[in-house]
């Protein structure tokens, strides 16, 4: 077992793994930070996806170990410090970008990562970063109207608008 | 016109601000104190007898509670099947036993063999590895036409054959259609192969058992479409356990599509072994365990053919189909190929004459039972295919085919034993031609042309039958349960509602849009309205969410149940305002005497209902709680007309959806938002049946396709983008039998997509000069190119 410890959403926690412990294993068993789900078992489906360091990673595929210092962050963390939704969240709930909720974590988390890296993507551009998360429910069509409309984009609303 | 409250309106989805932030409760999120894990050891051959399992080193490994395997069940009960099918000859289908932990043989790759339980799920699997199993490996049965052939291996020794059961419908018209297939002027054939798919919801299976020894009651925390029909199968067919013994609870689950809905080996065991254990025990799908243990979907083989007069319209239909089973029967799966599939054969067209046979077939792989749309995606496919090479043969325009077959006048009794209620079929017709600008297609073909490409368009039309009912027919069937739905009407002594449903949510939204509806009765804003569902021990007893049945039966028993406490108010006001009840109005929130200024507000009726100080205690007993059970006249009839645009490579066989157009016809609508989210999602899952998604076994029984890595999921850029895609569901003939007029729309997408993918594929490759009348799914680059070559 190994002593670790991180900064999980500006806290900084710590815990005692084994050297398999998944990062995601490591956030859902020994934090009970359940928002982070699993979805696969072959780094396929991005519902586990957080950002180590800046980074996105799947972390279903990362050492709890290999995060060992890092500065994490989950769907947890994401919300405005007053608790009301920050503009990816708000732009997913204006524009149903989910359904069952399982692979919402993982696309807010992508999303994210997507405008940091560009403010403003194109559609293409879009569907072409969510190519590590599995969404079954909603065909993805509102969440990559929900990422472009987070991004400032002019998108079509929502039907009955 | 667009609403901004009440039915009709796009209210947003409250259940998302948990979904938003990691709040929601899944049933892998919740560990019970004392909590250990279960790992199942599954069989890796398709077909074998077990001559011996030796737990003894992993029994002694660290962590270690206990090892089942199929001894320990010996006395239990077996997983039921949940409908039973009478053959042509009268007989019963044969019914095998379906063991919680495998009996003496293992029938299909995954099936339980031995479940180890101990502190941990590391722990747990070590010591799985530690077991050593000796199975002698028999011929595995695959292929359905292979396992009916004369001794051919038996998938059961037990059992005559490994035919299940042997359907035809509607049998007395048997010698009529073939006559008028013999005497037709035209018959069209095709053989078609409607490919097997695994549901695939994002959250794996989860099961969670406990037992409290103190009162001798077992819960289940499971990620189930309908937790009071698991109560009922588990403990009364499985564990004996009476059902006030037993509370099952499905929390958030994220995604059903089917998959769901099933009693499954695994949350029998958690609940047994939680009671043998004295602890609770867990167990979490990984989701390579999810591709060999969840129910399959779909794997027909069929043979389809369509006779024609001189005026080509449809004279009559004959359809034989293999249905695959899988090992055991699955829950719903008899039903599958046959009540839901052969009573849709007649879709939107006027066929007077329509047999089918359907043979169910035993074979070594995982069972297959009900996927998105259960029987009628496979309905719409073949007919839909037909009527399109028809068309083709005939040289006429697909479009005014189906037109010139339409069914037109309403109530329509179809041949097959159903009788729709409403439809215009025309009018899906025309809005979806109008919104696909098909008269732009030569244009934009040309323009194809130009980069090198093969454009096709492609249309299809399909009817649906939703909320299978009454439960007094569906007994005659053959199910084994009854479909009706529950709601109980809660009001507390405030004015606030709370409605405990008997459906289920699993993304669909029922916690916003039953409120809606609730609110929209009595005139109250929606969030005065909160839904409690999922959970036996505080709902009434209800049938859960599948076959787009939700709104339809599950919102009827909720407006039911509405109507009751509505009437109880009207009373009590009557009493305060000192009027006749007759006399008494609720509008907006308000009770009022009609034809004067007197009123009371729904918050001062309700406060009267618990606190009756004032109040007809002689006449009515205080409190404002209400239940009722809603039981439908009949089905719905959803319809709908939708259209697609691909571009085909030539030089690679890559398809792409360029244009797709829904046209579907719902009945009345209570939240667009999320009607159009579950037609997004049908389609995508529609479109990866054609072009993507194929279940695939070897001629061993092992599965081929067992990961995401091997089975192609829908992503993103497979599907067609924001501009050039438009559901509608403007055209709405409300249901004349429930009181919203409503008709459920969560499967229409996924029946409707699958055959106008593959026939604009046609399109394109016959404009190529390509003698291709038929593609099977998933329309591969490897398919197409090799079929484009081939002819």
């Amino acid at each position: 077992m190994s002593e670790i410890s991180m900064n999980v959403n500006g806290k900084t926690v710590s815990g005692s793994v084994e050297g398999r412990t998944l990062l995601s294993s490591f956030l859902r068993e020994t934090l009970g930070m359940t928002g982070t789900h699993v979805g696969c078992d072959t780094s396929q489906c991005g519902a586990c996806t957080v950002h180590v360091d800046g980074t996105l990673v799947k972390s279903c595929t990362m050492l709890a170990v290999e995060a060992d210092g890092a500065q994490v962050a989950t769907i947890e963390g994401q919300a405005n410090a007053d608790g009301s939704l920050n503009v990816i969240q708000q732009a997913f709930q204006d524009h149903h970008g989910l359904q069952c909720g399982f692979c919402t974590p993982g696309m807010v988390m992508t999303a994210a990562a997507l405008l940091k890296e560009n403010p403003s993507p194109t559609e293409a551009e879009v569907r072409e970063y969510l190519e590590g998360n599995i969404c079954r429910c909603t065909g993805y069509h509102n969440i990559v109207k929900a990422i472009m409309a987070a991004s400032g984009q002019q998108v079509q609303p929502v039907a009955a608008e | 016109m667009p609403k901004d409250n009440g039915i009709g309106a796009s209210d947003k989805r409250r259940e998302d601000l948990r979904f938003l932030t990691g709040s929601g409760n899944y049933t892998d999120d919740i560990n019970l104190n004392g909590q250990a894990y279960v790992y199942f050891l599954r069989s890796d051959v398709a077909h074998g007898t077990i001559n011996g399992i030796d737990t003894a080193e992993a029994a002694a490994m660290p962590g270690v509670v206990r090892i089942f395997t199929g001894a320990d069940f010996e006395g239990v009960g077996g997983i039921p099947c949940g409908w039973q099918v009478t053959s042509k000859d009268g007989n019963v289908m044969q019914e095998p036993a379906h063991p919680v932990i495998a009996q003496g043989k293992v029938r299909h790759v995954g099936e339980i063999v031995a479940a180890v339980v101990a502190d941990s799920l590391a722990q747990a699997r070590d010591a799985a590895e530690a077991i050593t199993l000796d199975i002698a490996e028999l011929p595995a049965v695959v292929d359905m036409k292979a396992a009916l052939q004369d001794g051919a291996t038996k998938v059961h020794e037990d059992l005559n054959d490994n035919l299940c059961y042997d359907w035809g419908f509607v049998e007395e018209n048997k010698d009529a259609v073939d006559k008028a297939i013999a005497d037709a002027a035209h018959v069209t054939k095709l053989e078609l192969v409607n490919n097997r798919l695994v549901a695939n919801p994002m959250e794996p299976r989860v099961a969670v058992g406990d037992y409290a020894r103190h009162n001798d009651e077992s819960t289940l925390y499971t990620t189930s479409q309908n937790p009071h029909v698991i109560r009922l199968l588990m403990g009364a067919f499985v564990l004996g356990i009476p059902e006030h013994k037993l509370r099952v609870v499905a929390p958030d689950v994220g995604g059903g599509f089917g998959a769901k809905i099933f009693h499954y080996a695994e949350e029998a065991f958690c609940t047994f072994a939680a009671k043998q254990c004295n602890r609770p025990v867990k167990w979490t799908s990984s989701r390579s365990e999810a591709f060999i243990s969840d129910a399959h979907g779909r794997d027909h083989v069929t043979t389809i053919e369509l006779a024609m007069d001189a005026d080509h319209k449809f004279t009559a239909l004959r359809c034989l189909t293999h249905a695959n089973m899988g090992a055991y029967l699955s829950t719903f799966a008899p039903s599958i190929p046959t009540w839901l599939h052969g009573t849709l054969l007649a879709g939107n067209y006027t066929t007077p004459l329509i047999y089918t046979n359907v043979k169910a077939v035993f074979t070594n792989t995982v069972p297959v039972d009900a996927y998105r749309g259960a029987g009628r995606p496979e309905a719409t496919f073949q007919l839909e295919r037909v009527i399109d090479k028809a068309a083709r043969e005939l040289g006429v325009d697909p479009v005014e085919l189906r037109r010139k077959n339409f069914i037109r006048e309403f109530p329509y009794a179809t041949p097959v034993a159903v009788e729709y209620d409403t439809g215009d079929y025309d009018a899906t017709m025309d809005k979806m031609l109008e919104i696909a600008d098909r008269d732009g297609f030569e244009a934009r073909r040309a323009e194809s042309e130009k980069n090198g490409k093969l454009r096709g368009f492609g249309v299809n039309c399909f009817i649906e039958a939703c909320g299978i009912a009454p439960s007094n027919l569906v007994g005659q069937l053959g199910a084994r349960a009854g479909l009706y739905e529950s709601a109980t009407v809660r009001v507390n002594a405030t004015g606030g509602l709370v409605v405990m449903t008997g459906s289920h949510s699993h993304g669909q939204g029922h916690e916003t849009t039953f409120p809606q509806v609730v609110a929209e009765m009595i005139g109250i804003p929606a969030e005065q309205v909160e839904i409690v569902h999922g959970d036996t021990a505080n709902t009434p007893m209800g049938m859960g969410t599948y076959g787009s049945r939700s709104i339809a039966v599950g919102g009827s028993a909720m407006v039911r149940a509405t109507e009751k406490i509505i009437n109880k108010t009207k009373k009590i006001a009557a009493h305060l305002l000192e009027a006749s009840e007759g006399d008494i109005e609720l509008k907006d929130g308000m009770f009022s005497v009609a034809g004067t200024d007197k009123s009371v507000a729904w918050g001062d009726v309700t406060l009267a209902a618990y606190v009756p100080h004032n109040y007809p205690l002689e006449d009515i007993e205080p409190g404002l709680e209400e239940t009722a059970f809603y039981d439908p006249a009949n089905f719905t009839y959803p319809s709908g007309a939708y259209s697609c645009e691909v571009e085909v490579d030539p030089e690679t066989g890559t398809v792409t959806i360029e244009r797709f157009v829904s046209a579907d016809d719902f009945g009345n609508v209570i939240n667009p938002m999320i009607v159009e989210g579950q037609v997004h999602g049908g389609i995508a899952q529609g479109i990866g049946q054609a072009l993507l998604e194929n279940c695939a076994y070897d001629e061993n029984g092992q599965l081929l396709s067992a990961s995401y890595m091997d089975y192609t999921m829908p992503r993103a850029d497979n599907l067609p983008h924001m501009a050039h895609y438009t559901v509608d569901h403007s055209c709405q003939t409300p249901c004349t039998h429930n009181p919203l007029g409503v008709k459920g729309c969560g499967e229409a997408g996924a029946i409707g997509s699958p055959p106008t993918v593959i026939n604009a594929i046609i399109d394109a490759l016959q404009s190529g000069g390509h003698k291709v009348d038929h593609i099977d799914m998933p329309a591969t680059p490897d398919r197409v190119w090799a079929a484009m070559n081939q002819a």
